[in-house]
């Protein structure tokens, strides 16, 4: 089969169609009517990203049309949550538009659920919204693809192209058609990177059939990093992985019965386990025991601690809330609009929520920047509110020139969910559409060699196969490569036992950290030898690609940060105390791609809100 | 295997392969017809189950931790703007619901383009497309510069 090479030419390249994207190509298409918007997806838009299956709340909403919140009560929200480390100026700067985004969502069909009594959107929580929401994202999908002037679904993007003649400026991205195998160039003045976050990073506790069940997509692959890291921008927060507390190995969501049905857990002897170890909570990180509500990590700690001490299994109480017809429907609905696999579950071991309690456990880690936690790219503030060194340049524009970021891709800014990594997309798309219309027809110019190198690079996986498969009679054991399914167990089995996974409780020090990264580093070499035995598995090899660049940067900088600062995320046994004297920062990283080398260092944070 | 499709039910028309989000969903080059070509990529998520025209694809839960003898069945109408489960218990028992899903017609969407060119202004100011409209506030919140002192 000959491999063609395609040319794509654009003003601005929206790289993933997810909410970011999606939100990206919508404003950068309202503010740039003559400019040329291309959309570029690995899979199909109309369900891809995190919310292909679909969401049965929209967690970030205002309300300031009723006077329920301002953007000021968010930011303290997310920063209690981050126990104390967030970027206020772009979470303030998302609060105050996202119920804007929100209301078009409804406009455009999807159905927010009204409160009878109030006729306003019913809260789930005080941030979250209840809807019927197994169409949102072909509904936003919908919008994208008239905004954007082409939609390139199936292309693999692998690699960001730097300017020939600048150093520091993008150029534009690589990639391949996972149907026909074709090569990809586009050719940008701005890139907006929409790529998410990352799964299987960890060993999942499923490692059967059931290793598809992540807690976060499969195919959340890592790239919003791994496109980043090779590029030298500044990667903020890497460490600050996240673990859920989900309905047992469906990982079925538990917002709704926490908060909208006011169900509770408890562990295996009926015990309200989290108010019985708070002193003990307190003794570990001081003052922010205090906030209300628990941050997320500590709630998981207390059920990590009581695992550990043997009173599991621990149960939610379904069968106490579902007294009402009404109130099952919200119960099952709230699984079967977003994690269908849990609905299976309960069919499959015959659980009737209205009859008794189900297991709850905390999962593997995951890296993000949209849920409780804040990974990603160190990008510039709001023009108007962002203090001075937050500021060099476009809102949402990271540390290279042009190269701008959404959703998972932009550390610092946590909670932003489905609706404020939209809203976050929006931002990016405006600030790109300035951005280009400031270099006034300055084209950015690529370097033929770099893109030649990369078509070699990107292709090799395939002829490493060819080659390695002759030596072999049968099976998937050879000598002279590795397929991406092995090298992904591999990755995830180092991460689980020296990166504080599942099989350790979470627990590393500097030196599982260091033996991690000698580890790692032979990983990375491994990888010049994986072999793809088709275009899917080739897919599969960068994907591999993006997260082992992943787990590097977050093994690093989990090494960099010597504090427990997130305990239930992960703990430094060696430095087990929170330690706002020394580490009441965010830690940065930039990586070296010709050298290897990682530049780790601290910036501030600035409490902009009272 | 998670998803599986019915071997007399699949025509092989490639809505599957099309619409998965995994890239898992391939036709079978001598059966012509659709199957999971890596199960523990699988999420269940339900985008090919929804999108056969054959209702052919279905899912067996996760070989880990799933017993057998449930079933989990989707009927999703675009054109009624509704979805419905028919969900089969390993001891028999059923539940139906019907959700809706979309309150407008599809392909009703606006492009941007439809809307007002906005003007220069606009552009450079901190408000993003329908706003202040959108907000249903009057105005954009704003906050006093940081750290910036007064002369």
């Amino acid at each position: 089969m000959a491999r063609k090479t395609r040319f794509i030419d654009s003003d601005i390249l929206v790289i993933g169609g997810g909410f970011g994207g999606c939100g990206a190509a919508y404003e950068s298409r309202f503010w740039g009517r003559d400019l040329k918007i291309v959309l570029v997806e690995k899979a199909n838009i109309d369900r891809s990203g995190a919310v292909a299956q679909g969401l049965s709340a929209i967690n970030c909403y205002m309300g300031m049309q009723w006077g329920e919140n301002q953007p000021e009560d968010f930011v303290r929200y997310a920063r209690g949550d981050l126990m104390g480390l967030v970027r206020e100026d772009l979470i303030f700067d998302i609060a105050r538009h996202v119920d804007a985004t929100v209301h078009k969502f409804e406009e455009w069909g999807l159905p927010i659920i009204k409160d009878p009594k109030t006729g306003r959107y019913l809260r789930e929580g005080r941030w979250q919204v209840m809807i019927h929401g197994e169409s949102y994202k072909p509904i936003i999908a919908e919008a994208a693809r008239k905004s954007a002037s082409e939609v390139h679904n199936r292309i693999m993007v692998t690699h960001l192209l730097m300017d020939k003649a600048r150093p520091n400026r993008i150029a534009g991205a690589v990639g391949f058609n996972v149907r026909d195998g074709n090569f990809y160039v586009f050719r940008a003045k701005a890139v907006i990177v929409g790529a998410g976050g990352a799964s299987h990073i960890y060993r999942p506790r499923s490692v059967g059939e059931g290793m598809g069940r992540t807690w976060y997509a499969p195919w959340s692959s890592a790239s919003a990093y791994g496109l980043l890291i090779p590029t030298g921008a500044k990667m903020t927060q890497m460490e600050n992985k996240i673990v859920l507390a989900r309905f047992k190995d469906g990982y079925g969501p538990v917002g709704a019965w926490f908060l909208l049905l006011k169900s509770y857990a408890t562990n295996a002897y009926g015990e309200k386990y989290e108010a019985a170890r708070f002193d003990e909570i307190k003794s570990l990180v001081g003052k922010y025991a205090d906030i209300t509500p628990m941050p997320t990590c500590l709630r998981n700690h207390a059920m990590i601690e009581e695992m550990k001490a043997g009173k599991g299994p621990i149960f939610m109480h379904t069968q106490e809330v579902l007294d009402t017809k009404e109130k099952e429907e919200i119960g099952w609905e709230d699984f079967l609009d977003m994690t269908i696999g849990q609905a299976v579950v309960w069919a499959s071991q015959n659980t009737d929520p209205r009859e008794k309690p189900s297991e709850l456990i905390t999962s593997e880690p995951y890296v993000m920047g949209s849920h409780a936690t804040c990974s990603g790219a160190w990008a510039s503030g709001p023009e108007d509110c962002a203090p001075a060194d937050y500021q060099w340049g476009y809102n949402r524009m990271t540390t290279v020139e042009g190269l701008f970021g959404a959703g998972d891709t932009i550390g610092g800014s946590a909670h932003k969910f489905s609706s404020g990594s939209f809203t976050e997309g929006r931002l990016a798309g405006k600030s790109a559409v300035r951005y280009v219309m400031d270099l006034k027809g300055e084209p950015p110019q690529l370097d033929e060699a770099q893109i030649k190198r990369l078509e070699e690079t990107i292709f090799k996986p395939l002829e490493n196969y060819r080659v390695g498969r002759n030596e072999i009679v049968a099976g998937t054991v050879a000598p002279g490569y590795i397929s991406p399914l092995q090298g992904l167990q591999r990755l995830e089995k180092m991460m689980d036992e020296y990166v504080g996974g599942y099989s350790t409780f979470y627990v590393t020090n500097e030196p599982l950290l260091n033996r991690g990264l000698e580890l790692l580093g032979m990983l990375k070499e491994d990888f010049e030898h994986i072999g793809a035995e088709d275009l899917h598995q080739l897919q599969r090899a960068w994907e591999l690609h993006h997260r082992i660049l992943t787990a590097e940067s977050v093994t690093q900088h989990t090494l960099f940060r010597q504090e427990t600062r997130w305990p239930g995320y992960y703990y430094r046994a060696d430095h087990p105390q929170l330690d706002d004297a020394d580490w009441h920062v965010f830690t940065a990283s930039q990586y070296d791609a010709k050298t290897g080398d990682w530049h780790m260092s601290k910036l501030p944070v600035h409490h902009i809100i009272g | 295997m998670p998803t599986y499709t019915d071997m007399t039910r699949c025509d092989g028309c490639g809505e599957c392969v099309d619409i998965c989000p995994s890239d898992i969903m391939h036709i079978d080059r001598v059966y012509r017809r659709s199957y999971n070509i890596e199960p523990n990529f699988c999420w269940e998520c339900y985008s090919c189950v929804k999108a056969c025209p054959q209702h052919a694809i279905d899912v067996r839960g996760y070989a880990d931790f799933a017993p057998l003898g449930h079933k989990v069945r989707v009927l999703r109408e675009e054109e009624k703007g509704s979805i419905s489960w028919k969900i089969r218990y390993r001891d028999g028992r059923v539940k139906e619901f019907t959700f809706p899903i979309r309150t407008t017609p599809w392909g009703s969407i606006k492009s941007p383009s439809e809307y007002e060119t906005p003007d220069a202004i606009g552009l450079g100011s901190a408000m993003l497309a329908h706003e202040p409209a959108a907000l249903k506030v009057g105005k954009l919140p704003t906050l006093p510069p940081f750290g910036k002192k007064k002369v």
